[in-house]
């Protein structure tokens, strides 16, 4: 890997409704997946388009967080699992026996619902994934931290205790860390589970405000259920239920005029 | 009226209370027992000149005194010491018998290298065969006698150095070159050389020793002539200050600490029993940390938990309750004959019948007890390994991380407390087990430690002594137990407080780095 910094081209960050217009980051189709006896994806179909944030969102157990976990193979850990169908991104499949799970990952970052950061420092926490990649070189070990911190918004408030032990930050913080974290391996896509739903309102703006800024640089992929959220910072939305796609539109549409009842049912709170 | 009555409580809070205050109380018994004990046996008690009615007379140190079922009078047990006047170290007197006891200030007490302590008088003091005139005055006497052995003392530390410090390893290397087959003339001859002058000047301490020799009498009249090369320390007990008395109970203690035994353990220290302890304990912890947490990895992050897993982990859990015995008998089989003669055919073949690696010695006493400690190394490893949430294993894969890279950067350092717990439980069982060890290598007297300077530093092959083992040899194996109590008093506390010792470092360590893989505060 080398040490530059991404800059990647901006696209107009208006939300997008021409899904044609976009090119796709993951393709899925025809994915079931069903694990401990039980089906929790069903031959499910869809796009997500690169560099805009795509939301999942439905009730619980509905399969989203799944969903999220099979696009960076973290699914592969639990035992008995059986898949069918296909998940490729950039137009590779993800489960061919060549891919390299370990780089997978470092492709297609993950943040977590409860913040994860390691027990050391603020300064390591960071440098952790990219130690990984074999890069020891202290200055430009600095470089990639701060430049990470400082996507993340959370260089100012670190800047001075970057080997303070990373438990010593508040929850917002910590989770802000966690996407600086992911964000210094450079990953194409960064999956975020819930990301804001163990912290404060306050907090939870500066994530949102974060993803809306990450944009540009890669493609992101939601999933909340609270719906406001997915409203708030989201171009494409899906809907799920008992492991099937229900409804899969741009994020304008699909909350003010949904095409079927049990979205809508959703979205108005008559069911959660 | 305590509230809990009022709230209806009943008395359990009372009874949960009761219960840890008998514990603490047994526990603090234990150890009073085992120091007022122990301790008391190197505070130097006075001597009584005690007269019977019979009109005969004795020195001795008071012991205690006892009443016998069905006997009126009460017995008095005194240490007179002078085996070799008397025949006897002790001597029941019952009290009634007594007629007068005093307190004479000039009766003196000598620790011997042999016989034992001698209790009686100085009478005159001869150097190379000719009298010294002693001072009148007694006080005047006793100084002579302590310049005479300070400079005794200082001869006997010259010769140890001589003997340690260039005879022995001169003796090595002769040995070694005899039994080499290069010969080399010139060599053995410098050696040879070097050994007669370092020969020679051990018979001129030998004999600078031998000068002094001190007449003494016992209070009873009886005299006896002692070199002065043979005693190790004397002392009046009843001339002696406080401070006098508590420095010489420091050094009592200091010695019982720093020397080897003596005299069928009666007498000298227990240095080589705390340093084979000790190096016991460390060799087990080092052996049996990487494989208890390689196992609990194993168990925890890379086996496929299933029926399979469960059973070998109930599996080892029954481990850690099988008697150690067994564990001996298994290391006997195993590491002494199995291992230990497959060795000795293989590499000792020219020692052979004698047994290197054939017989019991630190090296399989250290894996018995790792394998008899494996199963709580594990357990407690599993157990820190399965309070690491899941989170921090995705974090890590989630960054590109491998199983492996998972495990050694972020579980491994996190799991580090939980396996130092393993480890000082390991240390605690390890440290007070005996009965494994008598199969597979302690020894009753092993002067010589596992460590020293001459190659390989650490042997492995050699027997140790263990302070479980030595209190279980010289207080039910021994002769005197009259004389040995004191001595399994001491040494059980001198064991209670290694094992404290050896645990409260690794506590240490497991804190310092606690502090640095800090729980989540959450």
């Amino acid at each position: 890997m080398s040490a530059t910094l991404p800059s990647r081209v901006t696209s107009a960050s208006a939300a997008v409704t021409d899904f044609a217009s976009t090119a796709s980051c993951f393709e899925i189709e025809g994915l079931c997946l069903a694990y401990d006896g039980k089906q929790a994806l069903r031959n499910l179909t869809l796009r997500i388009p690169r560099q805009r944030v795509t939301a999942f969102i439905g009730p619980s157990g509905c399969g989203k967080s799944t969903l999220l976990r099979v696009l960076n193979r973290l699914h592969d850990l639990n035992e008995d699992v059986s898949r069918q169908g296909r998940v490729s991104l950039e137009g590779q499949d993800i489960h061919a026996p060549q891919v390299d799970v370990a780089e997978l990952r470092r492709r297609v970052g993950m943040v977590f619902q409860t913040p994860n950061p390691f027990p050391m420092s603020i300064y390591d926490n960071v440098a952790f994934g990219v130690r990984l990649q074999g890069i020891k070189r202290k200055r430009v070990l600095d470089e990639i931290v701060e430049w990470a911190l400082d996507s993340a918004a959370l260089w100012d408030e670190v800047k001075d205790r970057l080997h303070g032990s990373a438990w010593a930050l508040s929850g917002g913080q910590q989770q802000r860390l966690v996407i600086a974290r992911t964000l210094a391996v450079q990953p194409d896509v960064l999956l975020l589970d819930e990301p804001a739903s163990a912290l404060d309102p306050i907090s939870t703006l500066k994530i949102e405000e974060l993803i809306r800024s990450l944009k540009s640089r890669l493609t992101l992929v939601l999933v909340t259920h609270n719906m406001q959220q997915a409203a708030r910072v989201s171009d494409y939305t899906a809907f799920l239920q008992d492991g099937e796609l229900v409804e899969y539109a741009a994020t304008d549409n699909l909350f003010t005029n949904p095409r079927l009842r049990r979205t809508e049912n959703y979205i108005t709170g008559r069911m959660s | 009226m305590t509230s809990w009555r009022r709230q209806g409580e009943g008395g359990w809070p009372w009874l949960a209370a009761g219960s840890v205050a008998l514990s603490l109380l047994a526990l603090l018994a234990l150890l009073v027992l085992l120091g007022s004990r122990g301790l008391a046996h190197f505070w130097p008690a006075p001597v009584e000149v005690v007269t019977l009615e019979s009109g005969e007379r004795f020195a001795g140190q008071r012991v205690r005194q006892e009443r016998i079922a069905g006997d009126p009078q009460v017995d008095v047990l005194y240490r007179t010491g002078n085996r070799d006047l008397d025949g006897s170290y002790w001597r029941w007197v019952g009290a009634g018998a007594i007629d007068t006891r005093r307190y004479p200030d000039d009766l003196l007490v000598l620790e011997r290298e042999h016989w034992g302590e001698f209790l009686g008088r100085l009478v005159a003091l001869r150097a190379a065969g000719d009298a010294v005139p002693l001072p009148a005055a007694s006080d005047e006497a006793w100084h002579v006698l302590r310049e005479r052995l300070t400079r005794v003392e200082a001869l006997r530390e010259q010769r140890r150095q001589l003997s340690e410090d260039v005879i022995a390893p001169l003796a090595r290397r002769l040995a070694a070159l005899r039994s080499s087959e290069a010969l080399d003339p010139a060599r053995q001859q410098t050696l040879t050389e070097q050994w007669e002058a370092a020969r020679q000047r051990l018979d001129a301490l030998d004999t600078a020793l031998a000068r002094d020799a001190l007449i003494l009498e016992s209070v009873d009249g009886q005299r006896l002539e002692q070199p002065l090369a043979g005693v190790l320390a004397a002392w009046r007990p009843n001339a002696m200050s406080w401070v006098d008395r508590l420095l010489h109970w420091g050094r009592g203690v200091g010695r019982f600490l720093s020397e080897g035994p003596r005299a069928g353990s009666l007498e000298g220290g227990v240095w080589p029993a705390i340093f084979g302890t000790v190096m016991m304990v460390l060799l087990m912890s080092l052996i049996v940390t990487p494989f208890g947490v390689l196992a609990a990895v194993y168990l925890n992050e890379v086996a496929r938990q299933g029926p399979l897993i469960r059973l070998v982990r109930i599996a080892v859990r029954n481990l850690a309750g099988v008697p150690s015995i067994v564990y001996g008998v298994f290391g006997l089989g195993v590491f002494v004959y199995g291992i230990g003669g497959q060795l000795d055919s293989w590499f000792f073949s020219e020692r052979l019948p004698s047994p290197t690696f054939g017989t019991g010695g630190l090296l399989w006493a250290s894996l018995t007890l790792a394998l008899l400690t494996l199963p709580v190394v594990i357990v407690a490893t599993e157990e820190g390994l399965a309070r690491i949430p899941d989170q921090q294993r995705e974090g890590a894969l989630a960054l590109g991380a491998t199983r492996y890279e998972m495990l050694r950067r972020v579980v491994l350092p996190m799991a580090v407390p939980a396996m130092l717990t393993g480890v000082i439980l390991a240390v605690a069982r390890a440290a007070g087990e005996v009965a494994p060890l008598m199969l597979v290598g302690v020894a009753r007297l092993a002067p010589q430690l596992p460590l020293d300077g001459e190659f390989p530093f650490l042997h492995l092959d050699s027997k140790f002594m263990h302070l479980g083992y030595h209190i279980y040899n010289i207080g039910f194996q021994g002769g005197d137990v009259e004389r040995a109590l004191p001595l399994v008093y001491a040494s059980a506390l001198l064991l209670v407080v290694v094992i404290v010792v050896l645990n409260l470092t690794a506590i240490f360590l497991r804190h310092h780095l606690r502090a640095r893989h800090r729980a989540p505060e959450r």
